[in-house]
């Protein structure tokens, strides 16, 4: 094939290169947007959760509780502070690396005492931290553990408490898929409104 | 067939030293990695000697030489033969007839031209290949084909070809050479043999290619070993790496690959046929359908009086001995069979058979009356197709009765031959039609089951003949072939092939005329018969020394064994390495990570016995193979599914299991030397 | 209900699903691929880039097409990534570092999607639309592309002509990917996938802290990032992100849009070649691995060794509540297992054997089942392979559904399985070997050699995962990973449609009982022998210096 067939080949890919980037780099994703706006503007919106008609945050996404009034997420590497949406990411330490395994003694220290709880009792989910750093939920041991705690604090009865978790608590999908879980932004967006 | 005798081995032994020569190692890419390996190892050994580095460096010289060895081993089988076929062609000289003049002049056979007439004689050496094209003599031929007794080879017709360093017996002949010096018969045969003119074939090439990645992607593996140990913490001393790489590319199959080559062309020279390329006895295996001919192939050369059909009111005898006595004086097969068949039934009643009187008078069968017989004292005995007998009858009287005519036409319809006999008992009677004679083709015995086996191999069988359609459908059902080509000519066969071909198959067939040549130089194997025409042995790509052509079922056995064999060592080969990395692995880094000591299931004694077990197996299974590689591995024709599970499980498998014992074997006895435990 | 059980059930759920759709989607991909009727808005792409869709290429000219598209792909990307600033929706985002913006665009237009650079922090909506997404399409049409050339060779007789690259990349995103992603897109959207054009905005949280609150086209990027098996997230968290991959049922059905496509090919390999027995011996073996893998990785990770799991009492670290350990590796598996590279889970941080399987599965060559195309005509060749070896034990010269392969073929073949484990030991061996490249490692010991290691094997295979505590946005990483994903992908596809032509130009041989079977299980067994111990014995010593060496100490 001569230089010149060849630079034809290449303008012919310019050409379709630019017609495939109308329709699926602009109308494709403009499309979905569109209908997705119409149909499920919840969602495509981030999910987004609401309290006293303010959006306080998405329930997707986790966000620091300080105080030991809220229940707590799981530790985060999302940034410096953690739960930094700008930055997601895992700590992508190793299942062997000291510094995780000083991490993990310190956190199983921290909420062994502040949940009154054996260290050997700490679930695996409040040690560790997520994938996205951003982990919107908890396991329900993990939440159960913290009723206690967030009771007491809050001066509430330590069973409505608990059924605040048991209403939070979602099983595997379909019996099946993914795991048991509790969502921590919309526990304790309940927990504001229980008196 | 003698293996591997000591003898051989000791003959062996210098020529696989010469091969160390590495202008030669490199056309074995595998092995020549070793010798470089081996190479570096020594200066090594030298520059730091430790009894673990000296032994190694030996064994890695070792599985070098052994694979020469194998190499030398079988181009030496082929060497003596050589020897012997030079002996005859060296002394051999040719009295060459000028054109002009007709006066004989004696020159070397070395300078004989193509289109020069020599006379050959009693006793003479024919000096290169030629057609007779005077005279006819009964030539000795056992120095290229083995076989003592003498064929008569004649001008014109298909035995006219003779071949330089064979031997006149009787008469004169004048040949015209058809050989350039050099390139006479007897000279390929020795190129052959010798392995000198051993040409890759396509599926050696193709197993080589692949050999040679697996020998690089192992090369890249030990090579970017080192880094990713410098950063674990243990560089490995460089003797190590060279070993582990040593173990892993493949180089069982890598020694033995050429011996493998050289054998299989050997095995068919043992068996009398000379492939003209390698490249022809691979394309045997992959052959998927056989044109034989019908008669000598399939049938015994002629047809055979089976039973006598007495016409009504013929007692059977009478016609038994009646037939008999048509026949006496015809020497043809068929005569002979209907004397035999004749005199078995007259035999069986009780009856003497009859002596023909002094004066009787043979009459021979003529293209005039197509009728043989006999005339003794009046009476006249004659037998002979249905339509010559009729006319024979209708001089005297009577034509032929409707009954022998129905009883010829149905021997007819089942594909035999009918021959009518009649006789007149005097010069006045009339003559009378006594029966017919039923003559047919017998098929060989055992082709039934043969053909069933090529079938089950996935071999198809099409017979190939003159008769007529219904004769020749009959012969293919009783012989079971799968298919026929009836009132067959030159051009239906290369039709056929054609047509055969564009399908996708590949087609062997034999053939001996001159009008076959074109055939067979079409057919992907052609197996020429040796006592047929030079235009025909030229065209073919083997020649079969025996002429006998059921021996292609032979050749494609051995076609396919020679892949079977290649392509079992190979994955024996592969499948080595697994043994050899829980050998090696652990050895190289349990000291590093104590957890990899898992890997030395085998229970190694130490690091430098593991890894020096390892080595020294890898060059022992050579040697241990090469009688494999020399004889093939065993092959008993079979579909492709039973075939491949037997050599999976035994060279997979095998190969997966053996070296676990071999080096753990190996190590108990090399963890006892001093230095290396 | 046990974890263990659960997770049998979620894997059978998948395993259904995909199989229910092989099938119809196989048949749909084959009439996509031997049609001779264009649509309507095929015959306007034609038009406008000026190409006649009825030129039957021969392979050269097949090859220089996609090779000219690929290159106007980089060189688009890298434009948008560097010009980004000065588009809309850019969110604020400046120029992409020269070697980060070629990194991306070889990594994107390879069908790899290796992320040096954070989605949330770098890249902004119109560069991932524009872009990124396109590249999602058009890098897995053009896998699919090469796949139906070499299944032409196969059908195909005396002729060197493979259909037109054209042609092939327009139909696979019209009648395929974009209607796929479409659906998926809007499914993903109901399941919880944010989908607008917002930029990130500041809200104030329950306790009065603030938090931005992020937006973006991301439920139409994750559906073609699945379905192309591309792998590229829109975040840097990928699908472990929840505005990605909210629940377990997305996570399920992203999970299964990796695996449709190339099960799919299969399923119309079986169709193009009138034999839907090969294609099912094929599935089978890509699914034995694919579910080795699983089993590995599961059990590994639920039994969760190393001092820090060990310690945690679960292998949670890198892990999303909402999905638990099975989902994760049944998604880890799968994405190593197709050329993916999407991860709902961090792999650095699963347990050192699981790692390593990774590492191998990617190693295989990604043939369990594979990228879209490039796992099929990577297992095709594998076969071929398998069919050579066995085709000389019963005495045939080895044939592949009625073609030859002769020494022609098999420098093609050998060529291709060479390419990538060279890459990846030459890439890993030199990182190794320098102090710069080995700064970058995050875990110390076996665990770091297993980070370098995981780099080059993904690059080369173009899976694009990653163990993401290597720092790979150094130039070091950038270009050899570049490097090793640009070879990786096109020096395969050379050798692939060379094979093509070269099997193409063959007639056929018929098929006889002395034919090797292709379709029965004992040939699955052997080609199942085949990839595991050239690919074993290939990757066995590195294996053993990073997650052997830490697995079992």
């Amino acid at each position: 094939m001569s230089a010149s067939a060849s630079l034809r080949q290449f303008a012919a890919a310019v050409r379709v290169l630019l017609v495939l980037t109308a329709i699926c780099g602009v109308a494709y994703p403009l499309a979905v947007t569109a209908v997705a706006q119409v149909i499920s503007p919840g969602t495509a919106n981030g999910s987004r959760v609401e309290v006293g008609g303010k959006t306080v945050g998405s329930r997707l996404i986790a966000q620091p509780f300080d105080g030991p009034g809220w229940f707590q997420p799981r530790p985060s590497g999302a940034g410096e502070d953690g739960y930094d949406t700008l930055a997601s990411a895992p700590s992508n330490l190793g299942p062997n690396n000291d510094d995780l395994v000083a991490a993990i003694k310190e956190r199983r220290a921290a909420y062994a005492e502040a949940n009154g709880v054996p260290v050997s009792e700490v679930p695996a989910d409040a040690v560790t931290a997520s994938g996205s750093g951003l982990d919107p939920h908890i396991s329900p041991e993990n939440a159960r553990l913290q009723v206690a705690r967030v009771a007491r604090e809050r001066d509430l009865a330590p069973e409505r408490v608990r059924a605040l978790v048991d209403d939070a608590t979602q099983g595997r999908t379909l019996g099946v898929l993914g795991e048991a879980r509790v969502n921590v932004l919309e526990l304790n967006a309940r927990l504001i409104e229980t008196k | 067939m003698t293996a591997l005798t000591p003898t051989l081995l000791r003959a062996s032994i210098p020529g696989a030293i010469r091969k160390l020569d590495p202008r030669q190692m490199i056309h074995a890419p595998v092995m020549f990695v070793v010798e470089v390996g081996s190479v570096l190892t020594t200066v090594l050994a030298i520059d730091d000697p430790s009894a673990f580095t000296i032994l190694l460096a030996i064994w890695l010289w070792l599985t070098v030489l052994f694979a020469n060895l194998a190499e030398a081993v079988a181009e030496g089988r082929g060497k003596a033969q050589a020897d012997a076929l030079r002996a005859a062609r060296t002394s051999a000289e040719g009295r060459r007839l000028d054109p002009a003049t007709g006066a004989e002049h004696r020159v070397p056979a070395a300078e004989l031209q193509v289109g020069d007439h020599v006379v050959c004689e009693v006793g003479d050496v024919i000096p290169s290949d030629g057609d007779v094209i005077e005279g006819v003599a009964s030539v000795d031929e056992s120095a290229v084909t083995g076989e003592s007794a003498p064929v008569i080879r004649e001008s014109g017709g298909d035995r006219s070809a003779v071949t330089g360093g064979t031997k006149v017996l009787s008469d004169r002949i004048v040949v015209r050479i058809t050989a350039r010096p050099g390139e006479t018969f007897i000279d390929r045969m020795i190129a052959l043999v010798e392995g000198a003119a051993r040409q890759r074939t396509p599926n050696e090439i193709a197993l080589s290619v692949l050999l040679t990645s697996l020998t690089i992607i192992f090369l890249i593996a030990v090579a970017t070993l080192q880094p990713l140990a410098g950063y674990s913490g243990a560089l490995q001393p460089v003797v190590v790496l060279i070993a582990l790489l040593v173990c892993l590319i493949p180089t069982t199959i890598g020694a033995l690959l050429s011996a493998i080559g050289i054998a299989g062309m050997d095995r068919l020279v043992q068996r009398n046929v000379l492939a003209m390329s390698g490249r022809a006895v691979e394309a045997a295996g992959d052959v998927s359908t056989l044109l034989l001919d019908k008669t000598g192939t399939i049938t015994l050369g002629n047809r055979q009086a089976s039973e006598f059909i007495a016409a009504p009111g013929v007692e059977p005898l009478e016609l038994a001995a009646a037939a008999r006595r048509s026949s006496l004086a015809d020497e043809t097969p068929e005569g002979r069979s209907i004397v035999v068949l004749a005199e078995q039934q007259l035999t069986a009643a009780g009856r003497t058979p009859e002596t023909v009187g002094a004066a009787a008078e043979f009459v021979p069968f003529t293209a005039q009356t197509r009728m043989s017989g006999l005339d003794d004292e009046g009476r006249a005995t004659r037998k002979g197709a249905g339509d010559a007998i009729t006319r024979w009858l209708a001089e005297t009287g009577d034509g032929l009765p409707a009954d022998v005519q129905e009883a010829a036409n149905e021997i007819a319809r089942r594909g035999g031959t009918p021959l009518v006999v009649a006789e007149r008992a005097g010069a006045s009677d009339p003559a009378r039609a006594l029966g017919v004679v039923h003559l047919k083709d017998v098929v060989k015995p055992g082709m039934r089951e043969r053909f069933d086996e090529l079938r089950r191999m996935g071999i198809r069988t099409v017979m190939i003949t003159g008769d007529n359609p219904l004769t020749a459908a009959a012969i293919a059902e009783e012989a079971g072939v799968d298919d026929f080509l009836a009132e067959a000519k030159p051009e239906d066969k290369m039709a056929l092939i054609r047509k055969e071909q564009e399908g996708g198959n590949l087609v062997a067939m034999t053939g001996d005329g001159t009008n076959d040549a074109p055939a067979l130089a079409q057919a992907d194997v052609g197996v020429a018969m040796n006592s047929g025409t030079a235009a025909a042995k030229d065209a073919g790509n083997m020649v079969d020394l025996d002429s006998d052509p059921t021996k292609l079922i032979e050749i494609v056995e051995i076609g396919k064994q020679l892949l079977i064999t290649r392509g079992a060592l190979t994955t024996f080969s592969v499948a080595n390495d697994v043994a050899k990395y829980f050998a090696i692995l652990p050895a190289m880094f349990a000291a590093l990570y104590p957890g990899l000591d898992r890997l030395n299931v085998m229970g190694l004694a130490s690091p430098e016995s593991a890894i020096l077990s390892a080595v020294v197996f890898n060059a022992l299974i050579i040697i241990a193979l090469i009688p494999l590689a020399l004889r093939g591995v065993r092959y008993r024709p079979a579909s492709a599914s039973s075939l491949l599970q037997r050599n999976l499980a035994i060279y997979g498998l095998g190969g997966l299991a053996a070296p676990f014992v071999g080096i753990k074997l190996l190590d108990l006895v090399i963890s006892q030397i001093p230095g290396v435990a | 209900m046990s974890v263990g059980l659960a997770a049998v059930l979620q894997a059978a759920v998948l395993a259904a699903i995909v199989a229910a759709t092989a099938g119809p989607l196989g048949n749909h991909l084959a009439r996509t691929f031997t049609t001779d009727r264009d649509l309507a808005p095929e015959r306007w792409i034609y038009r406008l880039g000026g190409i006649d869709p009825r030129a039957d290429q021969r392979w050269t000219s097949y090859l220089i097409s996609l090779l000219a598209f690929s290159l106007a792909s980089i060189l688009a990307v890298i434009a948008f990534l560097q010009l980004q600033a000065h588009l809309p929706l850019s969110n604020g985002m400046g120029a992409m570092p020269f070697h980060q913006a070629l990194n991306t665009a070889i990594s994107f237009t390879t069908n790899t999607n290796w992320q040096s650079y954070s989605g949330e922090a770098a890249v902004g909506h119109f560069a991932q639309m524009a872009a990124l997404a396109v590249q999602n399409f058009a890098s897995a049409a053009v896998g699919i592309a090469v796949v139906a050339a070499l299944i032409r060779g196969f059908t195909r007789e005396r002729t060197d002509r493979l259909g037109s690259f054209w042609v092939d990349l327009v139909r696979g995103v019209v009648r395929v990917l974009l209607p796929g992603a479409a659906i998926a897109a809007i499914v993903l959207v109901l399941g919880g996938v944010v989908q607008n054009l917002d930029a990130p905005h500041e809200i104030t949280t329950l306790t009065g802290g603030h938090q931005q609150l992020l937006g973006g086209p991301v439920a139409s990027q994750e559906a073609i990032k699945e379905l192309g098996t591309n792998g590229g997230g829109f975040f840097n968290a990928n699908s472990a992100h929840p505005l990605e991959n909210p629940s377990p049922f997305t996570n399920l059905f992203e999970n299964a849009l990796m695996l449709v496509i190339p099960f799919g090919l299969v399923s119309a390999f079986g169709v193009m070649v009138g034999n839907r027995r090969q294609a099912r011996t094929v599935s089978l073996v890509m699914a034995t691995i694919l579910g080795l893998m699983v089993l590995g990785t599961t059990v590994s990770e639920l039994a969760h060794p190393g001092t820090a799991s060990q310690l945690a009492g679960a292998a949670m670290e890198g892990k999303e509540t909402r999905l638990g350990v099975p989902a994760s590796t049944l998604f880890a598996a799968s994405t190593t297992g197709t050329s993916t590279g999407a991860v709902n889970a961090a792999h650095d941080s699963l347990s050192a054997l699981a790692g390593g399987a990774l590492i191998l599965n990617m190693g295989l060559g990604e043939v369990a089942p594979g990228g879209t195309g490039s796992g099929l005509y990577g297992m095709l060749i594998l076969a071929m392979v398998a069919v050579f070896i066995a085709g000389l034990m019963v005495g045939r010269t080895p044939e592949y559904l009625g073609k030859r392969l002769g020494p022609g073929e098999l420098k093609l073949i050998a060529g291709y399985i060479l390419v990538t484990p060279a890459l990846v030991l030459l890439g890993t061996g030199v990182a190794l070997a320098f102090d710069g490249p080995t700064s970058s490692i995050l875990n110390s010991g076996p665990h770091g050699l297993s980070e370098v290691l995981y780099a080059f094997t993904s690059a080369a295979n173009n899976n694009g995962s990653a163990f993401g505590g290597l720092t790979s946005a150094t130039t070091f990483y950038d270009l050899a990973l570049a490097l090793a994903m640009l070879l990786g992908r096109f020096l395969p596809i050379v050798l692939v449609l060379a094979l093509a032509a070269s099997i193409g130009r063959q007639g056929r041989v018929p098929v006889t009982a002395g034919t090797l079977p292709t379709d029965t299980r004992l040939f699955a067994g052997l080609l199942l022998g085949v990839v595991l111990v050239i690919a074993g014995l290939t990757y066995l010593p590195a294996l053993a210096l990073g997650p052997l060496a830490e697995g079992v100490r």
